[in-house]
């Protein structure tokens, strides 16, 4: 699989929620994702994040958050990993739904991140 | 200005005795601006922080720094984890070759406002971190003047981090990061004197 995507939100509710919306419209894509603190309290989490890409199948991974701190934690970990990560700044449901439904019928990247652009946000 | 290890060692110690000591303030800060929880969030640091360094002595300052580093990535949360975390590993990484207190914490400086994109004037811990870093660098940071540029985070509004969610009405309030960031100055100030 080429692509596989990751959610992270500070709410484990959200991140398990986004998964389960945008599963649908990708039952063939590996989607992970990190929600919370270590405690699982509203936050994030490096080694979640960390998890979270290092479980999903994907050989490049498509990364969505929701606020500041998970977008500097998966920023660190992007300099961290010899994973290739790419992070869109875009609306977290509606642009991890658009990547979904595009990575499902195997879109090239550029088409991906051409419907991404209009959900630009951050 | 050079730091040793001893220094350093007391720096940090001073520090997380004030971040467990003034949990409540910070997080009445955070509540009027923020989310409520940087008091929370910086006193469990504070503890992974005791907990690393009991369990293992650092050799240098440069190792006490990455302690410091990944104690507070992993076990903060907030935003200040990603924020204080950087500043700390970048330290950590200057530190191999550098003792000079302002440059180290000038390069702490560059690592926040790398990780949050973020300058003076947000209202951010930036505007304690910049001018501190100047005033150390010409040889006159005192605790006045620590006080002085946390009071100034008062009268702005927050274009960066939560608080800037609230735009004009950010007005008025003491920045939290920029508290937090005045005790490590503050304890900065009294490892140094000896």
């Amino acid at each position: 699989m080429k692509y596989g995507i990751v959610i992270l939100s500070h709410s484990p509710k959200i991140a398990e929620g986004v998964k389960d919306l945008i599963s649908q419209a990708a039952p063939s894509i590996s989607i992970t994702y990190a929600g919370g603190t270590d405690e699982n309290e509203i936050g994030s989490s490096l080694e979640k994040i960390q998890t979270a890409c290092e479980q999903n199948k994907g050989e490049e991974i498509l990364a969505f958050y929701d606020l500041g701190s998970s977008k500097m934690n998966l920023e660190m970990y992007m300099e961290m990993t010899d994973l290739t990560v790419h992070k869109y700044d875009v609306a977290l449901v509606e642009g991890a739904y658009t990547a979904a439904t595009l990575a499902e019928i195997e879109a090239p990247l550029e088409n991906i991140e051409t419907s991404l652009k209009k959900l630009l946000i951050k | 200005m050079t730091i040793n290890l001893e220094q350093a060692t007391k720096w940090i110690d001073l520090f997380v005795d004030k971040l467990e000591e003034n949990r409540s303030t910070l997080n009445e800060l955070d509540t009027a601006i923020g989310d409520g929880d940087h008091g929370t969030n910086m006193d469990r640091g504070a503890k992974a922080i005791k907990e690393a360094l009991a369990k293992k002595a650092p050799a240098d300052v440069s190792e006490l720094f990455k302690t410091v580093a990944f104690a507070i990535i992993q076990k903060v949360g907030g935003a200040s984890g990603p924020l204080y975390g950087t500043a700390f590993l970048d330290m950590s990484k200057a530190a191999k070759e550098e003792t000079d207190l302002a440059k180290l914490i000038s390069i702490g400086n560059d690592g926040i406002k790398r990780r949050g994109q973020s300058d003076v004037n947000m209202k951010t811990m930036i505007d304690v971190w910049q001018p501190a870093s100047e005033a150390l660098a010409s040889g006159d940071l005192t605790a006045e003047k620590v006080t002085e540029f946390l009071n100034n985070t008062k009268d702005m509004v927050a274009t960066k981090g939560r608080a800037s969610y609230l735009e004009e009405k950010s007005k008025g309030h003491l920045d939290p990061g920029s508290q937090s960031s005045a005790y490590l100055f503050e304890s900065l100030l009294t490892a140094m004197e000896g």
